[in-house]
């Protein structure tokens, strides 16, 4: 706090200026008074106490009296890391965010290069584009597994068929075959989120460097390579960020595909399967814990590293 | 051929052929999740390979089924509906209303602490949604929140204001701080200034934000689970669904009738705004 510089601007020249300053304060505190309690009360007070459950030794039929007290331990963050499945979820859950994010922005790049220049209907087929990022999770997911299923899916029944395959491939309930499903799943239905922020920085570059790289006769794949890809750098460095994180802390897609099974126990699944399965919830809350710990270091490391980059560049 | 003459004949080919599959890839999933709607089970069971089926063997007996009430034998979609309706119009109605002001203030108000709201609300995304869903399942049933309507949308609200504030903030931005302070000049307030002028410029945008909050709301599955589950009455047509999909009681192609009307009024919210929504999201994404 820096009182001289306060006193200062309440000197007689000045009061006018600072009543204004201080109504400004107030307005603006009044203004953001709602939005701020609805984020403590739902956000920051449960992550808090979150911590506060990962230390302590509970399950939901002490916690009513336990309150927040009790000494803490830490059992539970122990027994998360020493726990049989812990570190192959982790591994899992790994390989399912860096897979899905680097799939998804590379097909919605590809995909708004491709709409890039107009065409008869353009508007109608990008509108569809984004279908499967608006429409709900949970009949998307369901129409997945009808397509998929090894009775009557149309996906097997076609491969049968006609493609010669042997028997119909379990999809959803068989390794590899689970982690591939639910990675293209992911691809498919977040694909338009890239598609639409690469769409619109596509748009706003100028096409003045566009045109002189065709004059001096550079192939389509070398103006994109030199020319349109180092603009949008900046773009996807933060697409991939975004759908990192969002993937990383994802639980319907896999939920409702396959439970977690087969080899796609992605670590919010299993956290949530600590807490109604076993209702283990300090176990569940240290899992949870150790997650966004693992995220939080993740992220620092990749900003250090795009950090370092974009001064090379 | 050269090089420039090869990739002038190949790209508009892969271009195309990029465009086809992309449209089969995101439409075809749509267009067969409708299709099944209408088929009884036995004529997907004979025939599962048919991408079309004769009209005279479609029903629409399976959306009779899925929105009959439990009592009357049916899967009580109506009652689903119903309830992710109110959830979700509550839930737009009040985040707007909070974040209407929240995002005027971030964007026009010196005020102490408006770097660190900024901050917050980014943080929030940080966190895994599982973290604050233990914590929350816990509170809320010691508040008697536990089941209830209003504990999810509690939970809708806080889960949409960040991109809320962030889409509204990046439209506030663009309206000119002139018109604001002539209307100071005039004596008004800036409440009145906020419900008078800046409410009726951005309006557009204020229709795609609600239009974003309803689609969050009415789509989400996790605390819908965590907090509803046991109480049939009260779950939303997303938890309906996912839960009655998992047994095998109820046949797939009325679960199929229920993912149409889970999906429609979504899908049809989005084709009235569909412009407005995407620029709404990328906002400021032009920038790079």
């Amino acid at each position: 706090m820096s009182t001289p510089t306060l006193t200062r601007a309440a000197a007689p020249p000045r009061r006018r200026a600072s009543l204004d300053a201080r109504m400004e304060n107030r307005d603006g505190l009044t203004m953001i008074a709602p939005t701020a309690l609805i984020i403590l009360v739902v956000i920051v007070i449960p992550i808090g106490w979150n911590v506060v459950l990962a230390f302590q030794d509970t399950s939901l039929e002490t916690i009513a009296e336990r309150g927040i007290t009790g000494s803490p331990t830490f059992d539970n963050i122990v027994r998360v890391l020493t726990a049989s499945g812990f570190w192959s979820s982790l591994w899992t859950t790994v390989v399912y965010s860096v897979a899905a994010t680097a799939g998804s922005v590379a097909v919605g790049l590809a995909a708004a290069l491709a709409f890039r220049r107009p065409f008869r209907s353009r508007g109608l087929l990008r509108a569809f584009m984004l279908l499967p990022y608006v429409a709900p999770v949970v009949a998307v997911a369901f129409v997945w597994e009808m397509l998929l299923n090894p009775q009557y899916g149309l996906v097997n029944t076609w491969g049968t068929s006609w493609l010669g395959w042997d028997e119909p491939v379990d999809f959803l309930g068989q390794e590899p075959f689970a982690l591939l499903t639910v990675i293209a799943f992911e691809i498919w239905r977040y694909f338009p989120f890239a598609f639409m922020f690469l769409t619109a920085r596509l748009v706003a570059l100028p096409v003045e460097l566009e045109e002189a790289a065709r004059v001096d006769g550079a192939t389509p794949s070398q103006t994109f390579r030199h020319v349109i890809f180092p603009q949008l750098v900046p773009t996807i460095a933060l697409l991939c960020l975004l759908r990192l994180i969002m993937t990383f802390n994802k639980f319907d897609d896999v939920y409702l595909l396959t439970g977690g099974t087969a080899g796609t126990e992605i670590a919010p699944v299993r956290v949530y399967d600590q807490l109604t399965g076993n209702l283990d919830i300090g176990g569940a809350a240290a899992n949870a814990l150790v997650l966004a710990v693992v995220l939080a270091l993740f992220l620092t490391v990749y900003m250090r590293f795009f950090g370092r980059k974009e001064q090379d560049g | 051929m050269n090089r420039l003459a090869f990739e002038t004949k190949l790209w508009p080919v892969l271009r195309w052929l990029l465009i086809a599959t992309l449209v089969v890839a995101t439409v075809f999933p749509f267009y067969y999740m409708v299709l099944l709607s209408f088929v009884p089970i036995e004529q997907l069971l004979q025939h599962p390979e048919r991408l079309w089926v004769p009209l005279e063997n479609l029903t629409t007996e399976t959306y009779r089924e899925v929105l009959r009430s439990e009592e009357e034998g049916g899967q009580g979609f109506a009652l689903f509906m119903r309830n992710s309706a109110i959830v979700s119009l509550a839930c737009t109605l009040l985040t707007l209303l909070a974040v209407i002001p929240g995002a005027y203030a971030v964007s026009r108000l010196k005020f102490k602490g408006r770097q660190f709201m900024g901050t917050l609300f980014l943080a929030v995304y940080l966190f895994p949604a599982i973290v604050i869903a233990i914590p929350l399942f816990v509170g809320f049933s010691r508040v008697g929140l536990g089941t209830s309507l209003i504990g999810l949308v509690l939970v809708y609200i806080a889960l949409t204001v960040p991109t809320s504030i962030h889409m509204l903030r990046s439209y506030f931005e663009t309206i000119p701080v002139s018109i604001d302070e002539a209307a100071k000049l005039d004596g008004a307030s800036r409440w009145t200034t906020l419900r008078t002028i800046t409410v009726p410029l951005a309006m557009p945008t204020i229709m795609s934000t609600a239009l974003y909050i309803f689609m969050i709301a009415w789509n989400e599955l996790l605390f819908a689970l965590l907090f509803l589950v046991t109480d049939r009455d009260k779950w939303t047509v997303s938890l309906g669904l996912s839960q009655l999909s998992n047994g095998i009681e109820v046949s797939k192609t009325v679960l199929m009738a229920g993912s149409v009307l889970l999906t429609i009024p979504v899908v049809l919210l989005y084709g009235l705004a569909e412009r407005a929504l995407t620029e709404g999201l990328t906002a400021g994404a032009d920038k790079g």
